[in-house]
């Protein structure tokens, strides 16, 4: 138990005394998990509508590869955008592996899935005929993609919460694609993982601290986007 | 349209640009750049966070240290995916160069491992005359033995000292972590079990262990650290004038002056030896 007191009064100590390899542990964990969500949701919405809205030869069996693929284990991920990064594989000549850029591409790939799988769901629950009543009433096509993804709000933040949740929190994809460089490649997961297997374990308990307070922030923005309305079930007044 | 359209478009072009600005800062680096691929155990004694900087401020080149276990570090040579090693299996490193992966390994530092124990020393290793005996007397008593089991260094080390203790280890009592030197020692510690630690990581967990050393001092235990600059033929993406560069740089006074006091205030005595001055 003293363990944890010792880890978040390490917390505080490293966060006040504006460690200069904390700040860029931290800095790097945030641009890499925020952009790789941001290009999941930028892909994976898209994609979830499609499938939702349209009709095509094997149609649910892709449904079931997004599906399976949000169960993608991220180390798994990470060996196999590994292999293709480095040298000696396909895509080596590009010359990203350990780089931020390798990371994001990681952690898009372990995102895309979620993000995807749960739109097309939050899509699919809609009334089937509220599309057609939307199309009735005179919008585009394209209104009509964006109503609908409004009408589905509620879910599709859900699924940007649960995309990001996964990659902040992942170690075997950027410790594969990344390589823990300090001042390059370290974000906090991984950091965690180097300090625990030193056997710094306050450090570690506080760098998790650190990580699990950046992650609450980010989450309840969204969820307070995500809760604006007052209850659907509030009693009529 | 309204504040969601606007916020999308934000969001949107902050990730593209945000993917771009990344594509950008990593064309930028190329040859400037040395892979160095060596060990968790390297890593963890602390003694390249000094090392590496003084040598990037040196020559201006930037290293990318990759720690694995030594079975990965010697992969990553062999596939050209690293243009440096610096590693300690030298019957593995020896192979290496035979087989045309480095041209030449060089040896330069040393330490040692130690057999630890639970205080009781329930095998009574601590009056064994060498490492084969006291490995025998685990065996015959069976007691808890905490190995490394990821064709690290270390256990590349293990394997052999059994093999030539006439051994072969295995039933409940013998455990294989898969994992770091540090956290072996750790999973060792909580189950009172025998274990086979370089003396660095052991120092350095000291306090937080319920082990001792019990055994030491057979030379079948050295643990000696060599730099191999991997064959640049090949592939062209070898750094070799840099892989030469760190290479060089490690074998220097400079960095031996480093090596033969690192960790002294820390330990109270220095992590590495010297193979020469």
């Amino acid at each position: 138990m003293e363990l944890f007191r010792e880890g978040i009064q390490e917390a505080i100590r490293l966060l006040l005394s504006g460690d200069a390899e904390l700040l860029s542990i931290v800095l790097l964990s945030l641009r890499v998990s925020l952009t790789a969500t941001l290009l999941s949701l930028f892909l994976g919405v898209p994609m979830g509508m499609g499938l939702a809205l349209s009709q095509f030869q094997g149609r649910r069996f892709i449904i079931s590869l997004v599906n399976v693929g949000m169960g993608l284990p991220p180390v798994v991920v990470g060996l196999m955008v590994a292999i293709m990064l480095w040298r000696s594989g396909p895509m080596g000549f590009l010359g990203i592996m350990y780089t931020p850029l390798a990371m994001i591409i990681a952690q898009t790939v372990i995102a895309l899935p979620i993000i995807t799988g749960l739109t097309l769901a939050a899509i699919q629950q809609l009334h089937p005929k509220v599309r057609l009543q939307i199309l009735a009433l005179g919008a585009s096509r394209l209104q009509m993609l964006w109503i609908m993804v409004r009408e589905a709000r509620l879910s599709i933040l859900a699924a940007a919460i649960a995309g990001f949740g996964g990659v902040i929190s992942e170690v075997g994809a950027s410790m594969m694609v990344g390589g823990n460089i300090l001042r390059q490649t370290r974000v906090l997961t991984t950091a965690t993982v180097l300090e625990t297997g030193k056997g710094n374990f306050d450090t570690a308990l506080a760098l998790g601290t650190i990580l699990f307070a950046l992650t609450y922030t980010i989450t309840l923005a969204l969820t307070l986007i995500q809760q604006r309305e007052k209850s659907r079930w509030s009693p009529a007044r | 349209m309204n504040i969601f359209a606007g916020l999308f478009a934000l969001l949107l072009s902050f990730s593209i640009f945000g993917a771009l600005a990344e594509t950008a800062a990593t064309q930028a680096v190329t040859n400037t750049t040395v892979i160095l691929a060596t060990t968790t155990s390297t890593q963890d004694s602390g003694l390249l966070d000094v090392l590496v900087p003084m040598f990037e401020k040196k020559t201006g080149y930037v290293v990318k240290t990759i720690a694995v276990g030594t079975g990965q570090a010697l992969a990553m040579g062999r596939r050209g995916d690293a243009d440096v090693l610096l590693v300690h299996a030298p019957a593995e490193e020896e192979k290496f160069v035979a087989e045309g992966h480095g041209a030449k390994r060089e040896p330069f530092m040393f330490n040692d491992f130690v057999l630890i124990g639970p205080a009781g020393d329930p095998a009574k290793i601590a009056k064994a005359p060498s490492v084969a005996e006291a490995l025998r007397q685990i065996v015959a008593s069976q007691a808890l033995f905490l190995s490394r089991g990821d064709n690290s260094g270390t256990h590349i080390l293990e394997k052999q000292l059994w093999t030539e203790s006439g051994l072969q280890p295995g039933g409940a009592w013998y455990q294989q972590s898969g994992q770091g030197m540090g956290q072996t020692l750790v999973i060792a510690s909580e189950k009172r079990a025998y274990a086979l630690s370089d003396r660095g990581t052991y120092l350095s967990l000291k306090k937080r262990l319920e082990l001792n050393i019990l055994f030491q001092g057979d030379p079948k235990l050295l643990n000696i650290y060599s730099v191999i600059p991997v064959n640049p033929q090949k592939s062209s993406s070898i750094n070799s004038a840099g892989a030469q560069a760190f290479s060089a740089f490690v074998l220097s006074q400079e960095a031996f002056r480093v090596i033969e006091t690192y960790g002294r205030e820390k330990y109270g005595e220095p992590l590495f030896r010297l193979m020469k001055k």
